[in-house]
């Protein structure tokens, strides 16, 4: 066996991890050190993911064997093309939005920006480290490092962040239980935990209890981590109470990770016919994901406060995410890809505008934005392309991702879902249309008794460091729509599943 | 029938009822400190049960001494029925301190729910939440 071998993918996820554990130390000793070490880190972390990426197109599959110990029994990394594109989209976005929390947790949480920098850059070593993991059980590890993480910093917004991120605690804790619960199943018949070795032993052993029954456990405990609809109950506390760079930082990466590491177990580990056939999953995923966009859309409609909107929209776009997934042919899992690394980016741009506006002015309520177009025009700007992108308007990437869905739909004649996704993006249309609206009509409200006061039209933008990752986002989304073509054909097909109907 | 299923079962049946009991104090108890025990519960549950997957009656651990190989011709093959697994035992030693960790972080947790609202009791809580966004 000729594989590719490279300690360059370790880099990744082992240089965000050793900067974690020296930066308590230095910030304690200079504080001003700890910002310049994390994004020192993150961009290391970043090159070597760039370098990868290119060893991966240009020589297929990049493997690193841990200490030397050859799989099945060492612990193996292995990035394919699709792992190199989420290790690509990972490490840009951590990148950006620290540059970004730089002003806002100075604001936000004065004298903690060690402790801060610290946790932020163990959650980006264990998001890394899902995708580039082949090994079970160590993915486990990494979901729970990035869990563990991701509570601390929600935990760090005012108010009822600590409740939203206990309620967290206890739905996820649930949701890695039943991972490992899956994975000691799976070890107890095929006494291996590496990835490649498990999608070779696993087709003899299809119709054992043991088999069905952790894969079972172990959708429904990525479905938890993703917060698939009935399952979404932690995200709209712990998204819209976080600090405004980790709400950005979060909705951008730990759910679009979990719907990652269940294409892998689903397809990759697993033989796409036994998700499909034998264990009529996918079709049950697709239903979920259909209600997640209607009833997510509807939550969002609701809402006022703009973060708790952009939440439950996210519970809406995880259901794109799914019903792509589920649809199982080629067309609709590269639309869900797609959208997972759309969705990523447009989600973490609106976080990101909602902290600057949080920043400069303090409002939340949608009804508060009036005049911010003058206020904040390039702020405005980057939420309504974002914006555009989510509804799907053409060139925005969020358009080419739904057109695939919409093919994927298509193909495999699922005219309900199809008619699903276009009344979702209506959805979409209102609750987003809504609020450029209020930023750019300042029209009276119509109960102007209650809505907070317009704000001040004098120009004052954000600072330059929120503002650049901003703009870089809203650059990303139209992009990523613009080379779509490339994106799919370099990264997306080559991985899809052979058996999977073109 | 369902006695045979017990007995040869037994692990199995021990971390269901562990699991639910786990599960029942998160859904039903009111206290948080209770859900966080009944979340402990669940996790302990499912260890206990991997555990329980390489536990073998009557074998030894995998550590083949230097004067057993001196006191084995060299055309007897070691039975690798007769060592128990240990990799189970590992993976879960790493799973037991992932729970150390995530019961740390939820007591902290609580510790400032605690300072915050003055109450761990789940409908007060709600109560005080709700009067807050008011």
């Amino acid at each position: 066996m000729n594989v590719h071998q490279s300690g360059i993918p370790v880099l990744i996820v082992a240089g965000p991890l050793f900067a974690a554990f020296l930066l308590p130390l230095v910030g304690w000793w200079r504080r001003a050190w700890a910002f310049p070490i994390a994004i020192a880190a993150l961009s290391l972390s970043f090159g070597a993911s760039v370098v990868t990426a290119q060893r991966v197109l240009s020589t297929g599959p990049v493997h690193y064997f841990m200490g030397g110990w050859t799989p099945p029994w060492g612990i193996e990394f292995r990035i394919d093309p699709l792992g190199a594109l989420m290790l690509l989209l990972l490490s840009s976005i951590t990148l950006l939005i620290a540059i970004y929390s730089k002003h806002s947790i100075l604001k936000e949480l004065p004298d903690r920006e060690g402790p801060f920098y610290s946790v932020y850059l163990l959650l980006v070593s264990g998001l890394t480290g899902i995708v580039a993991t082949a090994d079970m059980f160590n993915m486990y590890v990494f979901l729970e490092i990035s869990s563990l993480t991701s509570y601390a910093l929600i935990a760090l917004g005012g108010g009822a962040a600590v409740v939203s991120s206990f309620r967290y605690v206890i739905l996820g804790t649930v949701g890695a239980a039943f991972y490992l619960l899956a994975v000691g199943y799976l070890y107890s018949v095929t006494g291996s935990l590496n990835m490649a070795d498990l999608a070779q032993i696993l087709p003899a052993l299809y119709e054992t209890n043991a088999v069905r029954v952790g894969f079972g456990f172990l959708v429904i405990g990525l479905a938890i981590k993703m917060a698939l609809f009935p399952m979404h109950a932690w995200l709209p506390g712990a998204y819209s109470d976080a600090p405004s760079a980790v709400s950005a930082l979060i909705a951008a990466t730990t759910t679009k990770v979990a719907a990652y590491a269940l294409v892998r177990v689903m397809f990759f580990v697993f033989e796409p016919r036994f998700s499909i056939e034998l264990i009529p999953v996918t079709a049950l995923l697709s239903w979920m994901g259909a209600i997640a966009m209607i009833l997510g859309s509807v939550m969002a409609i609701a809402q006022t406060d703009l973060k708790r909107m952009l939440a439950y929209s996210s519970v809406a776009q995880i259901g794109y995410i799914v019903l792509g997934i589920g649809l199982a042919n080629a067309d609709g899992l590269t639309g869900g890809l797609l959208h997972l690394v759309n969705h990523a980016v447009m989600k973490g741009c609106l976080f990101l505008v909602a902290g600057a506006i949080v920043y400069r002015t303090g409002v939340r309520d949608i009804r508060g934005l009036r005049n911010l177009s003058a206020k904040m025009p390039w702020t405005a700007g980057a939420f309504t392309i974002s914006a555009f992108s989510m509804i799907g308007i053409p060139p925005t990437s969020g358009f080419f991702s739904k057109l695939y869905l919409i093919l994927g739909a298509a193909k495999s004649e699922h005219w309900v879902f199809l008619g699903i996704i276009l009344f979702s993006s209506v959805l979409a249309l209102v609750y987003f249309v809504n609020v450029i609206r209020y930023m750019y009509f300042p029209s009276p409200a119509a109960d102007a008794d209650t809505a907070p006061p317009p704000l001040d039209p004098t120009r004052d933008e954000a600072p330059l460091t929120m503002l650049v990752p901003t703009t870089i986002l809203a650059a990303a989304v139209v992009l990523l729509g613009v080379f779509n073509g490339e994106i799919v054909s370099r990264f997306i097909d080559t991985v899809i599943p052979a058996s999977f109907a073109r | 029938m369902l006695t045979n299923f017990v007995i040869g079962h037994f692990n199995v049946v021990a971390y269901v009822v562990l699991m639910m009991l786990g599960f029942y104090a998160m859904t039903g108890k009111n206290n948080l400190v209770k859900k966080l025990v009944g979340m402990n519960i669940f996790q302990w549950s499912i260890i206990l049960f991997v555990v329980s997957l390489g536990a073998k009656r009557g074998a030894t651990i995998p550590i083949v001494l230097a004067d057993t190989h001196a006191a084995v011709p060299s055309d007897v093959v070691l039975e690798a029925a007769q060592y128990a697994n240990p990799l189970p035992h590992v993976l879960m030693l790493t799973a037991i301190v992932v729970g150390v960790g995530t019961t740390g972080v939820a007591l902290a947790l609580l510790l400032r729910i605690y300072r915050q609202y003055g109450t761990l009791e789940e409908d007060e809580l709600l109560d005080r939440l709700r009067s807050a966004t008011r």
